[in-house]
């Protein structure tokens, strides 16, 4: 009984606050800007007003653009059950392995590229472009962050690297600390956050993600911009739990979930802060300023890894 | 189990007399274009179904065969060894032609009264003959022989459309670099033979033990030149992209599915099989061209837009993968880590097979694509889904698996490549960690800018709007192309299914061989599950799959049924307002524009600009414009056209002996004789 | 950097109150009541598109200034999409010219249903200065349906938000919930 309700909590958690931290990095980006900002729970309002609303599709588009959505969010609701979030009790999930991971976060970027090309609008072509430019070299970074804590910890299971993490030395917290740079440059990439992507702007010309759902409309829409959410938190997750572990528990008692919970609730508080604070005190970079950046996220983590063996 | 030896000789030769009568057939029909067609392609089919009989009982039952027969020449004897690790490799070549050849009778078609269609049977067989014979033969010289087979047949099928210059072009680079590769060979066999004693393979292996370092040295980098040069190694592979675009397109796949193979089977065959004590740098080696190899590979099929040179520019990239996981397992083989070179082994092994069922099938749908627009451009091409829905189906899932998604089999073999290359990061010294650390950077690398080339094919290929006219008249291919890529596109999804069967299949294939016979697996895999049995990390394919597929239908139903109200009403793309032409859309060559700038230190892109003005003396208004994008190929410019030029300076030097003067000649034979008797006394 | 972030937090919020835009009355709204079904469907959050069909940009001002720290029409749910697709609501300001008059029809077919069209501006509503001209095809409902108008040259931020809001009923139920306590 116990165990059925902490596998619901972890398959549902991720999509259901998802869009709370969408609406808390908008409300702590509008006091920057000494405004009052939209509600923090606006993105549900906005989820549930696009459910409602009905659709325009165009006539040149296939069925990759109508099932886009449905692939995308689901890779992304199979990638929240799998990650660490405040129980390790699944260390037997299979699905928990790094690459697996890695992986699926590029099967959704490949579909979300291809439903951008397949309007054939200028804007969806180049921002696929971009995307698939941005995606291709982060993911040096990416894995090579990750795999710095995986040879940490002897195993490639998330939840083992969770583990071994907690109980390393204080010696070998510089690594880490260096792959955790290497991961923010990559989860900022991945997530279309400042310096690589403005969410929030309407100017094609500089829009990378938001170029590709420019299309969309309706509950489609809804879907990709809750996956395109449910993609941030878990990246921060990711960030919270892998290189600061502490706080996941074990046991299934009451008191213990609901401590855990609420530790990765500040967690992946604090960490939105850092990211809301960043997009509100720089400009984005130039696009070919970003190669760059990517190529140093790969650089300290491979400074990580050979400090780690 | 005799009976199967027996059962499993008997159809390797039932296979090749099968295609020997294709291929005879072919030329005895060839004034009927249908006959010659239906021979050469159903014997070909019948052939593989017998090659694929002969290797599973070999693979499945244990039951490998040895046979040989002497022949009147000295030196030479036609003697065959299968055993499991050519049993795999006819496996692939087997399964590969069965559908190339399905695939080819409708495909041929296209080539009734402009072609000789029978000659195409001849060659055809002749060819898929002689890769099985290949990955086969047991005697050196018996080797050459078939391998040269092989690679004249190839070069007679790459020049086959020779009304086109281009192919002929391409032939002649083919040509030329297989037969320095084939030198290569040559001599790194003559070399075994002068420190063995003998040219039969089972010979050498057993008394490669008294081999000298120096000459085991130079054997390796022989070997790695001449086998190199077929697998389309860099800096080796100048050859490969314009000898498969060239060729039919059966051939095409079964060029870059198979054929480079024999180079990667002759690697395994001497470095693994025959040598024993390898030294570490060998690995290393094998490990930095791969990682070159794939990388290169990757950058240089973003700057293309012809859809056959992309695909034979991904196949060195596959190649480098496989060649990453070749050389960690010879890396382990030195430092007697042996369950981690099995793991090795079998990450190179089984990229090898998935690679020939996606590059075939990506090979096959492009093919349907170009028989249907006549071109092989991509920027002619466009909303081809609507038109050809089922080989837009097949090609994305062949695009799919080649960017290692899940749950495909390209996903699997590229987990354990990079698992392999993990093993080595935790368990060596730091020179080789370094070597291993730079390859999974270029593995992840490569990974992404896969994906990224293959978005831009499918998406410029099949979806938008059609760019041109041709692209618009376009229709769905006959049925025996599309059940040709089915069942290719089935095959990628059962072997990624299914990875832990074959990954244990794999196992037992690699430890067949001698050098493995004692070691203990580094891991377990059943069908639902791969785990390495220190606990460094498992995956279950299945599991990916079947929750891929329920959590997107779950997904599906739950937001159809809540949101069964709403009204979805087609419209036009939004535009801003404008007219939308197809011009307008995203071209393959703009798409990939930021990487190749991104990269341009590497890919040196050139832009050259002409304008035509309407006044040449009052240069204000320009008639026409005309932008040339260009990419500087490396290796022609800094390595082969230097060599070129130094080879041709050294034959002016050498012309000179022949003087045409007689007396001059007479005094050459004199000269000679004298020194032969001296030598002599 | 520190400078900037020692401005950020000196600055205090300067947002105006509901209650001191004097809404409440004399705010008429000139268009047909729309369904009770839309305004709960839009109450939570409101798209809006803005489309300029060839105005002198005085309108487009007034609209941006929605978005700035004293106004801010934000903290109301409604915000500005890059694209008719995301869009519930399509402001369009401008005297329709007739080179715009094609990419007008296309924006609001673009636009999924349910929507609502307000013409912002006198040179929306009939043509304002511009009536008559060669150029322009006086006002937005000579193209597409239109919903509301607000009518002014510009007109201000307070009277486009009041409006705004009383399109939503916001304002009456603020009022109703004032008058309540």
């Amino acid at each position: 009984m116990k165990s059925a309700l902490i596998w619901t909590i972890q398959i549902i958690l991720i999509p259901v606050l998802s869009p709370l931290f969408a609406g808390i990095i908008r409300k702590i980006k509008a006091g920057f800007q000494n405004r009052v900002g939209a509600k923090i729970t606006q993105p549900y309002y906005d989820f549930w007003k696009l459910f409602h609303k009905d659709e325009v599709i165009s006539q040149d588009a296939s069925w990759v653009f109508k099932f886009a959505p449905y692939i995308i969010f689901a890779v992304t609701i199979i990638i929240g059950a799998s990650v660490p979030l405040f129980t390790s009790i699944f260390s037997f999930n299979l699905l928990s392995d790094l690459l697996v991971v890695v992986y699926l976060i590029a099967l959704a970027t490949f579909f979300l590229a291809l439903a951008g090309m397949d309007v054939g609008s200028p804007f969806g072509g180049f921002a696929s472009s971009r995307e698939m430019t941005m995606a291709a070299l982060t993911e040096g970074g990416l894995i090579s962050s990750l795999l710095a804590l995986a040879l940490a910890a002897h195993s490639t299971n998330l939840f083992s690297m969770v583990h071994s993490a907690s109980s390393l030395s204080i010696f070998s917290f510089p690594p880490v600390l260096l792959a955790f740079f290497a991961f923010l440059i990559a989860m900022l990439s991945e997530t279309a956050h400042f310096p690589f992507d403005n969410p929030a702007t309407h100017l094609e010309l500089t829009m990378i993600h938001e170029a590709m759902i420019l299309e969309y409309s309706g509950k489609r829409l809804a879907l990709m911009e809750w996956a395109a959410a449910n993609k941030f938190l878990i990246f921060l997750s990711l960030g919270a739990n892998m290189f600061f572990p502490w706080g996941l528990t074990a046991s299934s008692e009451s008191t213990a979930i609901l401590t855990a919970l609420f530790l990765f609730l500040l967690k992946a508080l604090i960490l939105t802060l850092f990211v809301a604070v960043l997009e509100s005190s720089m400009a984005k970079f130039r696009f070919f300023r970003l190669p760059d950046l990517l190529l140093v996220s790969f650089i300290l983590s491979v400074i990580a890894i050979i400090l780690i063996i | 189990m005799i009976a199967n030896a027996v059962s499993s000789q008997f159809s390797f030769f039932a296979s090749l007399l099968l295609f020997a009568c294709g291929a005879a057939g072919s030329l005895i029909f060839r004034k009927n274009d249908a006959a010659a067609n239906f021979c050469g392609n159903a014997f070909a089919i019948a052939g593989s179904i017998a090659g694929l009989i002969s290797s599973l009982l070999v693979l499945m039952f244990d039951s490998s065969f040895t046979c040989g027969m002497g022949s009147s020449l000295p030196l030479l004897s036609f003697s065959f060894n299968v055993d499991k690790l050519s049993a795999f490799f006819i496996f692939t070549i087997s399964l590969i032609s069965l559908f190339a050849s399905l695939y080819a009778i409708g495909y041929v078609v296209h080539f009734y009264k402009k072609y000789n269609v029978g000659a195409l049977g001849f060659f055809y067989n002749t060819f898929i003959a002689g890769m099985m014979m290949v990955v086969s033969a047991n005697h050196a010289l018996f080797f050459l022989i078939v391998w040269e087979v092989m690679s004249l047949s190839s070069y007679f099928l790459v020049i086959y459309e020779n009304k086109e210059k281009r192919n002929v072009k391409a032939g002649s680079v083919y040509f030329v670099m297989t037969h320095i590769g084939t030198a290569f060979i040559m001599l790194s066999f003559l070399l075994l033979y002068a420190a063995t004693g003998s040219l039969d393979f089972s010979v050498i292996k057993e008394n490669i033990v008294n081999i000298r370092p120096v000459i085991k040295n130079l054997v390796f980098g022989l070997a790695l030149v001449g086998f190199g040069t077929k697998a389309g190694m860099i800096p080796l592979h100048i050859w490969l992209p314009g000898a498969h675009p060239a060729a039919p397109t059966h051939v095409s796949a079964l060029m870059s599915g198979v054929m480079i193979k024999t180079g990667v089977y002759m690697f395994i065959r001497i470095f693994v099989d025959m040598m024993s004590d390898v030294p570490v740098w060998w690995g290393m080696v094998i490990v930095t061209a791969g990682a070159v190899s794939a990388l290169l590979g990757v950058l240089y099929a973003l700057t293309e837009h012809d859809i056959k040179r992309l695909l034979a520019y991904h196949s060195i990239e596959n190649i480098g993968i496989i060649l990453l996981g070749l050389g960690s397992a010879l890396i382990f083989l030195a430092l007697e880590m042996k369950p981690l070179a099995a793991l090795g082994l079998v990450a190179a092994l089984f990229h090898t097979l998935n690679h020939a069922t996606f590059k075939a099938l990506l090979f096959l749908g492009a093919g349907a694509v170009i028989s249907e627009t006549h071109t092989r451009n991509m920027e002619a091409y466009g909303g081809l889904i609507k038109q050809m829905p089922q080989t837009a189906f097949f090609f994305l899932v062949g695009a799919m698996a080649i960017s290692a998604l899940p749950p495909f089999n390209g996903f699997f073999s590229e987990w354990l490549t990079f698992q392999s290359l993990f093993a080595g990061i935790r368990s060596l010294d730091i020179t080789v960690q370094g070597v291993f650390i730079l390859a999974v950077g270029a593995l992840a690398f490569t990974g992404g800018l896969a994906a990224a080339c293959f978005v831009k094919v499918f998406g410029a290929t099949f979806l938008a709007r059609p760019r041109s006219e041709e692209a618009r008249h376009a229709g769905e291919v006959a049925l025996s192309l599309r059940t040709g890529m089915a069942a290719l596109a089935v095959l990628s999804l059962l072997f990624g299914l299914f990875s832990g069967t074959v990954a244990h299949l794999l196992s037992e294939v690699v430890h067949s061989l001698p050098v493995f016979n004692s070691t203990e697996a580094a891991f377990t895999a059943n069908a639902s599950l791969f785990k390495f049995n220190d606990n460094f990390a498992s995956v279950s394919l299945p599991l990916i799959f079947v929750s891929l597929v329920s959590v997107t239908a779950a997904v599906f139903f739950l937001v159809h049924i809540l949101t069964k109200s709403r009204k979805v009403r087609l419209g036009c793309t939004w535009d801003c307002g404008t007219h939308l032409t197809p011009r307008m859309e995203i071209t393959a060559t703009g798409f990939s524009r930021s990487i190749i700038t991104v990269f341009r230190g590497i890919l040196q892109p050139t832009q050259q600009y002409q304008i035509e003005y309407m006044d040449a003396e009052i240069r204000y208004f320009t008639k026409a414009n005309r932008v040339r994008l260009e990419i500087k190929d490396m290796y022609s410019s800094y390595f082969y056209s230097p060599m070129q030029d130094l080879v041709a300076k050294i034959s002016e030097y050498v012309k000179q002996i022949q003087g045409g003067n007689i007396n001059i000649y007479i005094l050459y034979i004199f000269i000679i004789l004298m020194a032969l008797l001296l030598l002599v006394i | 950097m520190f400078k900037f972030y020692s401005k950020i937090f000196s600055t205090g919020r300067m947002v105006i109150h509901l209650n001191s835009l004097s809404c409440g009355e004399g705010v008429e709204v000139v268009g047909k009541k729309i369904d009770q079904k839309i305004i709960k469907l839009f109450q939570g959050s409101l798209a809006i598109r803005a489309v300029d069909t060839g105005s002198d940009n005085s309108c487009e001002q007034e609209l941006t200034a929605l978005s700035n720290p004293y106004y801010d029409v934000e903290r109301f749910g409604i915000h500005f999409v890059a694209s008719p697709r995301h869009a519930d609501m399509l402001m369009v300001t401008g005297a329709v010219c007739r080179n715009m008059r094609e990419a007008l029809v296309k924006t609001y077919e673009a636009t999924p249903e349910p929507k609502i069209v307000i013409a912002v501006g006198d040179d929306a509503t009939d043509g304002g200065i511009f009536r008559g001209s060669y150029g322009v095809l006086d006002g937005v409902d000579k193209v597409i349906p239109v919903d509301f108008a607000i009518p002014g040259a510009p007109p201000s931020p307070t009277t486009i938000l009041c409006h705004l809001l009383k399109i939503l009923e916001v304002i009456d139920m603020k009022k109703r919930d004032s008058e309540r306590s």
